[in-house]
């Protein structure tokens, strides 16, 4: 018992720092009208809901009840799932698996995240082990920034090499309208940004948003019947590792290296860098912008920087990454691996203005979290 | 429905929840020792014969719970590091700048996240030697803490 699926609608909030404007419940809800919307579908067409967010950042528990007035569950079935970082990816990947199951034929998969309303650095340490690693773990950063230190060393990478990661997705940010940060900056504004956790300054690293996404998926009949140009879900990987901080090999991203081979095989890549079309980068940091795209067999360890260099990752590149601005220019956690899947999907589509890559067949999204873990969803315009 | 109004309202609020963490017989065993005698111990799977610090009832590979203890000694390799610049209020009391880093003891498998210092930052190096400095025997309270931080092996460097 199992069909293919096709991603037929995605809808998003304009992203900002704050939206004080609407409560969760309302944010959530303006996402689910914009795919509703996009899809052509009303409510009364899904079959089931999944919903995400951050434990600890806006201290609601229950929150797929407390948002059924947003979210267009009511009397449906609905089920909450939170993975840190990889939310959005666990939610997409869980909204393929309920429609691919046939138990469900049209499923609407919600993301969100009010980042203003907490300490949300406060909120990640919570993660971290209370015996052995919480004393020490100072959020996010500093778990990034162990990893930066040792990829510089270790291939001779430079600050500045990083800050062109984040000056390409910057750039590619000012092309979409829903990216919470759409000014470009350059190689020394990034330099002359504030150190927070050294080799990682405040322009290195993802901003806090307030925003949410919403993907719809539907079963093959249902997709051919209901879009015109359905992104199909041609295959999905995930990899967690350990949980302590310390267990972890910073020397490489395990994680990714083993995602992207069980991907790879599955759909018959084998040159990622000629073949893939577009990819929506879960990077939370400059430096993954280099590191990671070398565990994804785009080029040897350490070569990474000329890769961004010659511009083959931007947009008019060989394989551009994150025509959406990415994750360096909107963070709503709980929606940004929904993000990356929702933004992949509109490349697939064709539907994506100012921002859109030609003649997209292949379109892969990744999420990350917790101690260094990857997803991995891969879209393409057949079905096989 | 649209709305005119002069603010947008904020409701402030706090939860302070306690909690009892229970530590297990594992690292119990480890945290008492650590306290009472400024020993350190891993554990060794049997099957894959990896170390794990801190030390794991089962080995988190293999499942198998039949894990043996191995005493590591106080010293190892800096394996990574980061130096914190800022400021995190509600969970983390900690002033900065100072030193994260990941520190593999000799015979471990896997680091120990902690702090390093008697040391500039500019003369830290992934791969440099280290040794674990202790609180004094009174002031140990069976906590991860009782290892005060790691510093350059032989004493502190300028």
């Amino acid at each position: 018992m199992s069909q293919r699926v096709g991603i037929i609608g995605f809808g998003q909030t304009y992203h900002r720092s704050r939206r004080d404007d609407v409560n969760g419940v309302e944010l959530i809800n303006e996402a689910v009208r914009a795919a509703l919307e996009d899809a052509e579908l009303t409510i009364d067409d899904i079959d089931a809901v999944v919903i995400g967010n951050m434990d600890h950042f806006e201290a609601v528990n229950y929150v797929d009840t407390w948002s059924v007035d947003g979210s267009g569950a009511w009397m449906k079935p609905l089920i909450k799932l939170t993975t840190g970082g990889t939310t959005g990816s666990t939610l997409g990947i869980a909204g393929y698996h309920h429609t691919a199951s046939e138990l469900f034929d049209v499923v609407l998969v919600i993301g969100w995240e009010k980042n203003s309303e907490s300490d949300t650095t406060g909120a990640i340490i919570t993660c971290s082990d209370p015996i052995f690693d919480r004393f020490s773990f100072s959020g996010a950063l500093p778990g990034l920034a162990v990893e930066a230190s040792t990829y510089m060393k270790r291939y001779g990478i430079t600050e500045e090499d990083a800050a062109l990661v984040t000056v390409r997705d910057r750039e590619h940010g000012a092309n979409n309208p829903y990216a919470q940060l759409q000014k470009p900056v350059t190689v020394e504004e990034v330099m002359q940004s504030p150190m927070l956790s050294w080799p990682v300054k405040l322009l290195d690293i993802c901003p806090r948003s307030d925003g949410a996404a919403a993907v719809i998926f539907a079963g093959e009949q249902k997709a051919k019947k209901l879009s015109p140009r359905p992104a199909w879900v041609l295959s999905t990987a995930v990899r967690h590792s350990h949980s302590y901080f310390g267990d972890i090999n910073y020397e490489e991203i395990h994680t990714m290296q083993e995602a992207v081979k069980e991907l790879y095989k599955n759909v018959g890549i084998k040159e990622p860098l000629k073949e893939l079309d577009v990819v929506e980068l879960y990077q939370p940091y400059s430096f993954a912008g280099l590191k990671w795209i070398e565990a994804m067999g785009l080029c040897k360890p350490g070569e990474s920087p000329r890769l961004l260099r010659d511009k083959v990752t931007h947009m008019d590149g060989e394989l551009p990454f994150n025509p959406s601005g990415g994750v360096i220019c909107t963070n709503c956690i709980g929606a940004t691996g929904l993000l990356r899947i929702g933004e992949a999907a509109l490349q697939v589509m064709g539907r994506a203005p100012g921002r859109q890559v030609p003649d997209v067949n292949l379109a892969l999204s990744t999420g990350f979290g917790g101690a260094y873990w990857t997803d991995l969803m891969l879209l393409g315009s057949r079905p096989w | 429905m649209s709305v005119h109004l002069e603010e947008n309202i904020f409701y402030d609020g706090r939860i302070r929840m306690p909690y009892k963490w229970a530590v297990g017989k594992t690292g119990s065993f480890f945290l008492t020792q650590l306290r009472d005698h400024a020993r350190i111990w891993g554990s060794r799977c049997p099957d894959c014969e990896m170390v794990f610090m801190p030390p794991r009832k089962n080995c988190p590979r293999c499942l198998v719970t039949d894990t043996t203890w191995v005493e590591l000694p106080p010293r190892g390799v800096l394996e990574t590091f980061t130096v914190v610049h800022f400021n995190e209020p509600s969970l983390q009391p900690m002033k900065p700048p100072y030193i994260y880093g990941i520190v593999k003891l000799d015979g471990a498998d896997t680091g120990l996240t902690h702090l390093v210092n008697e040391i500039e930052p500019d003369s830290l190096w992934p791969g440099m030697r280290m040794e674990a400095v202790f609180k004094k025997a009174n002031q140990r309270r069976g906590e991860i803490t009782d290892l005060l931080y790691f510093r350059p092996e032989g004493g502190a460097r300028q």
